[in-house]
């Protein structure tokens, strides 16, 4: 019955979506306020009824209501608790009623928070963003129905995939999508100035809290989605560059070029087209990550099981949305002249080229991913396209963006002197410099990576502090008064400082673990003693064990160090009967400044185990440079001139047009 | 359907990766199997090299890589060797011939495409402020004014 009501939920939903696109852009065409309202209630009545849809849906997971298909395949009542929840978005049709579940509560925040918004704007972007509604409550009503039932209910489920139980992964997707759906708001305000003619400061200003929001979550969603690879997958990589990896990561290089550009259009009215259409393009990576992860097209481990009629939908959503948007930007974008001038050495060039960068390596990314299909097209003949290309293209692009980057941070807009403004980072350069040749000379035989990787990362991370440093006028006036301005200045300044050193200490994490991760991977019986690096390992036991829905092997390593017992460490290998299938779960000791990674392998013949080891150095300082990135847009999204700006925007709505 | 098959044929081979009995006693040659195996796909898996892969055909694949370095080939051979059964489709770094030319330098055309047209913009003169405005603009002016 409930599930009825969900289902319900869902067609009412897509009615309401029906009215909120065409009232409230005739409102704005007309200029009738009653009817740009009804965007804001139809905006709110969209998202309670997806909500009361998604909350039918995952009480029939947790209920395990075995009479729902979508249930009966996905779930098993053996399964814990928080992973019944979870495994509501643990497959296609769950995983779009999230998606769409995101993308309603973005229309409702809209809605309450753009009261400020000019009401033509604000009628227009809740009418676009009713229009991917649309678009995709008619997708998961026709293709991918949640609520459909079975005449003949099983006594069990099929459960969920055991790669998915796991607390890493049952979040990765929230995040993720929080981040992919949050950059249809940029979209719809894209598409709403594009509309409207009209791209100013004011403009970037609404738009730019929007996009931090969705690439904060996007950073946390991939460094999850990254985390999760590096611990259960078991063999200790981080980045496959798998095609669904990369349908996440394009979006991200998009957005944060989006970023960066939105800073030109609100600081200096220049660079607006360019910024609308990296707002489309952003978006549009949106939804040819979810074409390409939905769709079949490409395989890859975490693809869900898919059907061609799904994938054809899909492309019929991408090419109504990014053929119509950049249709219109093409019609429109001429009209959006910007009138001020920078010279080449410049903060506004620094971000011209920031972008440029980007994007590039945004393309690489995505013509890799196609390029097995487009080739096959072409040519007939069938390629791979793997981890080695990606490293080897992409990585050089972004050691250009590093080693500009703090440069670009420093300069003043308009017009610069490279020799006046530069000097702040001289003593940073060459701090970074000696750092990296102290480490090559002690590394004897290890990696060029290591130092160089280093070098940089300190060059970043030492390059935001100055700027700050340079900011507050620190030793040139009293520190006191030093202290004072670092209180004011504007959570902007912090943000980027905490966003900018956070990708430093990423870089530093990639290039440590690269170049001097130590591996041992041998035969060990029950008593045996290896050495790893530093460190020895010693296999006590093997024991066989029993979880809620699995059994394992399990074994028990004692590590120590310098003939000091350190600790246990305790790898499984599981087996899940009810999808037949076996995970590997390494034991980790988390640190700072390494992780010691152990994978349990089979017996052989000798009558020992496989035993794979690792020391990974600095590995989690990927991930926790990740996290700093997103601090800097949660600062960054503190900042008290957006209040203001939006209050201000009342005062001056209509006045200035962009042109 | 037939992902369940699939992994039924995972199932059936549990293995880890690279197992201790494959490895080579000689440390030079083993290094070399490896950066080898990082570079080949397994074929029947989905975007992994054998090094990672757990397949039943990835432990052959691995095998056979050792024993024609044992046998002294050199790595070309050992990929040319593999690429003679398989087809391309086995190079994870596909190779820079034919259509795969688009594919390695579409990035840097880019860049120079966009660094020239980005010094273009940037150069170019800051428009002189017109004095008169267009009949166009006249008419925007008095829509807005109405508005107001």
């Amino acid at each position: 019955m409930i599930a009825e009501l969900g289902h319900f939920a869902l067609i009412f939903a897509l009615a309401v979506a029906g009215i909120q696109t065409v009232v409230p852009m005739i409102g704005a065409w007309r200029g009738w306020h009653d009817w740009m309202r009804v965007g804001n209630i139809a905006a709110y009545a969209q998202f309670i009824a997806v909500a009361f849809a998604f909350a039918a849906l995952a009480n029939a997971f947790v209920t395990s209501d075995f009479s729902l298909a979508l249930v009966a395949s996905n779930s098993h009542s053996a399964k814990p608790l928080l992973y019944k929840f979870t495994g509501v978005w643990g497959n296609h049709e769950g995983s779009l009623l999230l998606w769409i579940l995101i993308l309603t509560l973005f229309g409702a925040l809209v809605a309450a928070f753009g009261r400020n918004l000019p009401p033509t704007l604000r009628a227009r972007v809740l009418s676009v963003q009713a229009m991917i509604g649309v678009a995709f409550l008619a997708f998961m009503l026709f293709t991918s129905n949640p609520f459909l039932r079975l005449v003949s209910p099983p006594l069990d489920g099929n459960d969920l995939n055991p790669l998915l139980q796991d607390p890493g992964l049952a979040f990765h997707p929230p995040f993720l999508y929080l981040g992919y759906v949050g950059l249809s708001t940029a979209f719809s305000f894209a598409i709403a100035a594009l509309i409207e003619g009209r791209v100013d400061a004011a403009w970037a200003r609404w738009v730019r809290p929007w996009t931090l929001t969705a690439w904060m979550f996007l950073t946390i969603g991939i460094a999850m989605g990254s985390w999760w690879a590096y611990y259960e997958l078991g063999w200790g990589g981080w980045w496959f560059w798998d095609p669904v990896e990369n349908a996440s990561f394009m979006p991200w290089l998009i957005s944060t070029a989006l970023l960066h550009s939105a800073i030109v259009v609100e600081k200096r009215d220049t660079l607006k087209s360019w910024t609308v259409l990296l707002a489309i393009l952003a978006f549009s990576f949106s939804l040819i990550g979810a074409f390409l992860v939905r769709s079949g097209v490409l395989t890859s481990v975490h693809a869900f099981a898919n059907d061609p009629e799904r994938g054809k939908f899909i492309l019929g959503i991408l090419v109504v949305a990014i053929g119509g948007g950049l249709t219109l930007y093409a019609a429109r974008a001429p009209s959006l002249r910007s009138n001020s001038a920078f010279s080449s050495i410049s903060r506004e060039s620094g971000l011209v080229l920031n972008n440029l960068l980007l994007i590039v390596a945004t393309v690489i990314v995505f013509i890799g991913t196609i390029w097995p299909l487009a080739n096959e097209a072409l040519t007939g003949s069938v390629v791979s396209v793997g981890a080695p290309f990606f490293d080897l293209t992409f990585t050089p692009f972004m050691v250009v963006l590093a080693m500009l980057l703090p440069m670009g941070a420093i300069l003043p807009w308009k017009r610069a002197q490279l020799g006046r403004n530069l000097r702040p980072l001289y003593g940073v350069v060459a701090l970074s410099v000696a750092l990296g040749a102290a480490v090559w000379a002690f590394n004897t035989g290890g990696r060029i990576l290591g130092p160089v990787g280093l070098v940089l990362s300190s060059w970043i991370v030492l390059g935001a502090v100055a700027d700050i440093a340079n900011k507050v006028r620190l030793r040139a006036v009293p520190l006191a008064e030093s202290l004072r301005r670092a209180r004011n200045l504007p959570g902007a300044d912090w943000g980027r400082f905490f966003a900018h050193a956070g990708f430093g200490l990423t870089i530093f994490g990639i290039a440590a673990v690269t170049a001097w991760e130590v591996e041992a991977n041998r035969e060990m019986a029950v008593g045996q003693t290896m050495q790893l690096g530093a460190y020895e390992l010693r296999l006590d036991a093997v024991e066989e064990i029993q979880g809620p829905n699995y059994s394992a092997r399990r074994g028990v390593f004692t590590y120590f160090r310098d003939g000091r017992e350190l600790g246990q460490l305790l790898p499984e290998k599981r087996f899940y009967p009810v999808q037949q299938m076996p995970t590997t779960e390494a034991a980790i000791t988390l640190g700072l400044w390494r992780d010691l990674y152990v994978v349990l392998g089979d017996p052989q013949q000798a009558g020992g185990y496989a035993v794979r080891a690792f020391i990974k150095p600095f590995v989690n300082w990927i991930w926790i440079g990740a996290l700093v990135m997103a601090l800097g847009g949660i600062v960054s999204l503190m900042d008290r001139r957006y209040r203001i700006a939006a209050l201000k925007s009342r005062s001056s709505r209509g006045i200035v047009p962009a042109e | 359907m037939r992902r369940f098959v699939f992994l039924l044929i995972l199932v059936a081979s549990p293995m880890l990766a690279v197992t201790p009995d494959e490895m080579l006693d000689d440390p030079v040659l083993e290094a070399r199997a490896r950066e080898i195996s990082k570079g080949l796909r397994c074929v029947v898996c989905q975007n992994e090299n054998i090094d990672d892969s757990n397949a039943a055909i990835a432990r052959d694949l691995r095998l056979l890589v050792r024993e024609m370095l044992v046998a002294g080939n050199s790595d070309d051979d050992v990929v040319a060797a593999l690429v003679a059964r398989y087809g391309e489709f086995v190079l994870l770094r596909p190779s820079m011939n034919g259509a795969n030319v688009i594919l390695w330098f579409a990035g840097p055309a880019l860049l120079l495409a966009g660094l020239g047209m980005a010094l273009l913009y940037i150069r170019r003169r800051p428009r002189p402020v017109a004095d008169r405005l267009n009949a166009a603009e006249e008419a925007r002016i008095a829509t807005l004014m109405q508005e107001e």
